[in-house]
């Protein structure tokens, strides 16, 4: 029976890391940018939340609704007036720029917050559970950032399909000259992924900074478990990083099952494990170069 | 027409620096007859610090190969060290040595997987396969688990002695790291890389295996980290698993590359320099450093994606390890004579 509850937690884990992947994914979608301070950015947004508890006593589910739209701004200033500088070229730039402000990130953060564990608290709501059996029990906080996760990725499935900048993000994905010949500006669009991405992030680090605590130093860990949810998933898929986070949740949770010291390791084992079979993931589309 | 052309390898500048090299390689090695303990121990940094970077240049530079998962070869140079030295039994320096194959070897498996991915996918692929290098370290307690181990055999020998061999050992990790990207370089193989980095698509459909070229790059660099691994941990002795895989190693690397100039065998030399003055003068603050280091290194890259090097490079067109093949044409007449 404790094994079945791993396996319920670790489902859940998922919905988590799905919150990670999803920013990950649609940036490399739109413009071929793997984003080394992805993590970081995610602890950002923790820790400004906690910053802004710290100053006002707002409550952090109100203080959500200031920080993911800073998020927002904070994506689309840095992709304007420094990433888009950096796609002209080979795909060094963007990586060496995007791992120096990782670095920067996490120092600046050490810094100014101290190597301290910091935690937000979602009141009532991170305690109580549904109990289904004796062992087997739902965190309403996990469940919770489960269908917060789902929603998410409905709305930007229906975003992206529906409307009309999500065909011109769609469009510039497929073919960013086709597309400027349509009159589609694409430093904009690359900005607003990289808005809409950061956005995703701040929801997925606060999240997690109400579910544990957080220092400023595991933020490489997050871009890590994005990133394996989205190779799982299989690249180009938006409900592949859900898959990709239940798959990679599940594993670290029966994984710790089997030693407490195991969990993260049989996560990257499973990961390795489907780098090895199915290299182009598990629900990939089409294989993308 | 083509007899007429003359291949030239070597400048001026590229003579005097020889010169130049030999002079100053004779003069670090007899540092520890004057030096002090302490400048010693920092120029047994410098040295193997010099050596990560280089080996990073070579893989990044040259190869293509975005690797942040460097420092798993540092680690298990640091755990190579400990296991031939303490569990083995061989002499302290010559498990530097076997540890830095074990790291080559080590690098094999870790291309087969890491070479499925491409670009960045490639970068992040590679810190997956250092962080499970890491906790398996963590969670195996023959290696001392999360707590880590003292290499026992290093600090067993004399002081005098452990001090001067590794810093001969870190001498001849930074120097051997620098002349063996030069001699790759001058070989077929950097002919081959060359051709990789203008144009994978042109370089194959020429004959040139890819995969062989990059796997031998991927090796040689695990060679060159995990011997400049074992020699830190000779000079620190006490390893910690979250220490000795700390992505920071691969961090300095691309710092040191980046601002001194990615693709020249100078740049690294250049990096390291600023590594130390940015890291002396910001010594009282904490990491602000690194802050700085990274602040440089995106700067650099933007503005000046060469590096440093490059910037005198272009001014005085100076090559002190000339890599390339430069055409020299027959005088003016004679080509008109026969067109």
């Amino acid at each position: 029976m404790e094994w079945v509850n791993a396996v319920v937690q670790g489902i859940l884990l998922g919905g988590l890391y799905a919150l990670f992947a999803t920013g990950l994914s649609l940036v490399f979608g739109v413009m071929r940018l793997v984003n080394l301070a992805h993590g970081d950015l995610s602890i950002l947004a923790a820790f400004l939340l906690v910053a802004i508890v710290d100053a006002t006593g707002l409550d952090p589910w109100i203080g959500l609704a200031l920080v993911v739209p800073a998020l927002f701004v904070i994506g689309y200033v840095l992709q304007y007036g420094l990433l888009n500088r950096t796609l002209a070229g080979g795909e060094l730039a963007p990586l060496l720029v995007t791992f120096g402000l990782s670095i920067i990130l996490q120092n600046v953060l050490l810094e100014v917050f101290t190597a301290d564990s910091r935690g937000l608290d979602a009141g009532s709501i991170e305690t109580s559970s549904i109990r289904i059996s004796d062992q087997i029990s739902i965190g309403w906080f996990p469940l919770v950032t489960f269908i917060v996760s789902i929603v998410l990725l409905s709305v930007l499935q229906l975003a992206l399909s529906r409307t009309r900048t999500g065909r011109a993000l769609r469009a510039t994905a497929d073919d960013p000259r086709t597309a400027q010949l349509q009159g589609i500006d694409n430093r904009r669009i690359y900005a607003l992924a990289m808005g809409i991405a950061l956005a995703t992030v701040a929801l997925a680090g606060v999240f997690l900074g109400m579910r544990t605590t957080f220092g400023p130093a595991i933020g490489p860990a997050r871009l890590i478990f994005a990133f394996e949810a989205v190779i799982i998933g299989g690249l180009g898929s938006l409900w592949g990083t859900l898959v990709g986070g239940i798959v990679l949740g599940v594993a670290q949770t029966v994984g710790a099952q089997i030693s407490p010291g195991w969990g993260v390791l049989t996560g990257h084992l499973v990961f390795l494990a489907v780098l090895a079979t199915r290299p182009t993931g598990l629900f990939s589309r089409q294989v993308r170069q | 027409m083509s007899g007429e052309l003359t291949v030239v390898r070597a400048t001026t500048a590229s003579r005097l620096g020889a010169v130049a090299g030999v002079a100053a390689l004779t003069a670090l090695a007899t540092v520890p007859f004057w030096a002090s303990a302490g400048d010693m121990r920092l120029l047994v940094e410098a040295l193997t610090l010099l050596a990560l970077a280089q080996m990073w240049n070579l893989l990044a530079g040259y190869a293509g190969l975005v690797s942040i998962g460097q420092q798993a070869f540092v680690g298990i140079g640091a755990y190579g060290l400990y296991y031939f030295g303490d569990k083995v039994g061989v002499h302290p320096f010559l498990a530097a040595g076997l540890a830095g194959l074990a790291a080559a070897a080590l690098a094999i498996p870790t291309a087969g997987l890491a070479f499925r991915l491409r670009g960045g996918y490639f970068a992040i692929g590679t810190w997956v396969i250092a962080e499970v290098y890491h906790l398996l370290a963590v969670n195996t307690s023959y290696l001392g688990g999360g707590s880590g181990v003292t290499v026992g055999s290093a600090a067993a020998l004399e002081r005098g002695t452990r001090e001067d061999g590794t810093y001969w050992l870190a001498l001849a990790a930074g120097a051997g790291a620098v002349i063996l990207v030069y001699a790759v370089l001058r070989s077929r193989l950097g002919l081959a890389l060359t051709a990789i980095r203008d144009n994978e698509e042109a370089a194959e459909s020429l004959g040139v295996d890819l995969v062989r070229a990059k796997l031998v790059v991927y090796v040689l660099a695990g060679l060159g980290c995990g011997l400049a691994g074992a020699v830190i941990y000779l000079n620190l002795l006490r390893i910690q698993p979250d220490a000795a895989f700390t992505v920071n190693w691969t961090a300095y690397m691309i710092f040191i590359v980046v601002i001194g100039g990615i693709g020249t065998i100078e740049g690294p030399i250049v990096g390291t320099a600023v590594f130390f003055v940015l890291r002396e003068l910001l010594s009282g603050y904490g990491t602000w450093y690194l802050v700085a280091l990274g602040g440089v290194a995106v700067v650099v890259m933007l503005a000046a994606p060469g590096g440093l090097w490059s910037l005198v490079q272009r001014r005085f067109d100076l090559r002190l390890f000339p890599v390339q093949r430069r055409l020299r044409l027959p005088p003016a007449p004679e080509r008109e004579a026969n067109p």
